[in-house]
């Protein structure tokens, strides 16, 4: 774990590590993808209630969860950032930001698509969707945040609070559907207790989850080795990997 | 044949909402990836040209 840890931290380990798993990590993610997405739309029966229209759980859950999964990313940076000084960490945070931020707006986005047949409007100020709605101005306040400081370190160091203070509002998205009267509906997926989804559409979920995380992580991936390559451009061991 | 593509594409009536978000989510998902992906290329490029007019 410590030399995996060592080996992200590390910009030139990182540099190689990521040309290992970049090719990888697309074959994994494009036989999820194509599992979750043919699964999706064609295998799993309608549902009772909601028809064809329940199809959209396909890509709206998994960009809800990778919305509070970047962000949980983005602040176990931010505490390594503040604590350890790293420099991979404050670049994780600024490269994830829009990635999470896109997500976010997605989840809002297919809610929408979601909730108009569904709810009968596109829109409520329900307690899910106004603090996913905050969670979007989160990363959006983070970007410009970022570009807005002129002295690099503090911006960074400002930057890396900001994400720890925003934390906050993760465990309110989780639990705002139980401690408020929400239209919403509650968890589908539960760690501990059985699903509230027949078997036969819970793998294709899982699967498009997977996916998900997957390309998070290639797109994170190809985003840093760019930096870092314009970082660390003259140095030895970049020129010897290329 | 037609027919079920068609009512595939209707989707009991809920077309326009399962499409505008596979569409959004995929539009995105492609944009994300080819826009980091096409300055890598476009670097490795100019390293190349560098190189090449260096050497």
């Amino acid at each position: 774990m410590w030399s995996l840890i060592n080996n992200l931290v590390s910009p030139r380990k990182f540099y190689s590590l990521t040309n290992m798993l970049l090719p990888w990590l697309t074959v994994l993610f494009v036989l999820s993808f194509s599992y979750g997405i043919i699964g999706g739309l064609i295998l799993v029966p309608a549902d009772y209630l909601q028809g064809d229209g329940f199809r959209i759980i396909y890509v709206h859950a998994p960009c809800a969860f990778l919305s509070l999964f970047i962000y949980a990313v983005m602040a176990a940076a931010a505490f390594t950032a503040i604590v350890w000084r790293l420099k991979m960490a404050h670049l994780v945070i600024r490269h994830s930001a829009p990635i999470g931020a896109g997500f976010t707006f997605l989840a809002l986005l297919t809610g929408s698509l979601w909730g108009k047949p569904m709810w009968g409007t596109w829109w409520i100020w329900d307690a899910r969707l106004t603090s996913e709605l905050i969670l979007l101005f989160m990363y959006l306040g983070i970007i410009l945040f970022q570009s807005a400081s002129a002295h690099k370190t503090a911006a960074e160091r400002a930057t890396a609070i900001l994400v720890l203070v925003g934390f906050i509002d993760i465990p309110i998205i989780h639990y705002s559907v139980y401690w408020w009267n929400t239209l919403h509906q509650g968890a589908t997926l539960k760690l501990f207790a059985p699903s509230a989804i027949d078997h036969s559409m819970v793998y294709p979920l899982l699967s498009m989850i997977t996916a998900f995380m997957i390309y998070y992580g290639i797109v994170l991936f190809l985003r840093l080795r760019y930096e870092l390559t314009a970082l660390e451009r003259n140095h030895h061991w970049l020129r010897k990997s290329s | 044949m037609t027919n079920s593509l068609l009512n595939f594409l209707h989707m009991g009536g809920y077309g326009f909402y399962v499409w505008g978000s596979y569409g959004s989510v995929l539009a995105f998902l492609l944009a994300q990836w080819f826009l980091p992906w096409r300055r890598w290329q476009k670097y490795q490029n100019e390293q190349k040209l560098t190189h090449e007019q260096n050497s």
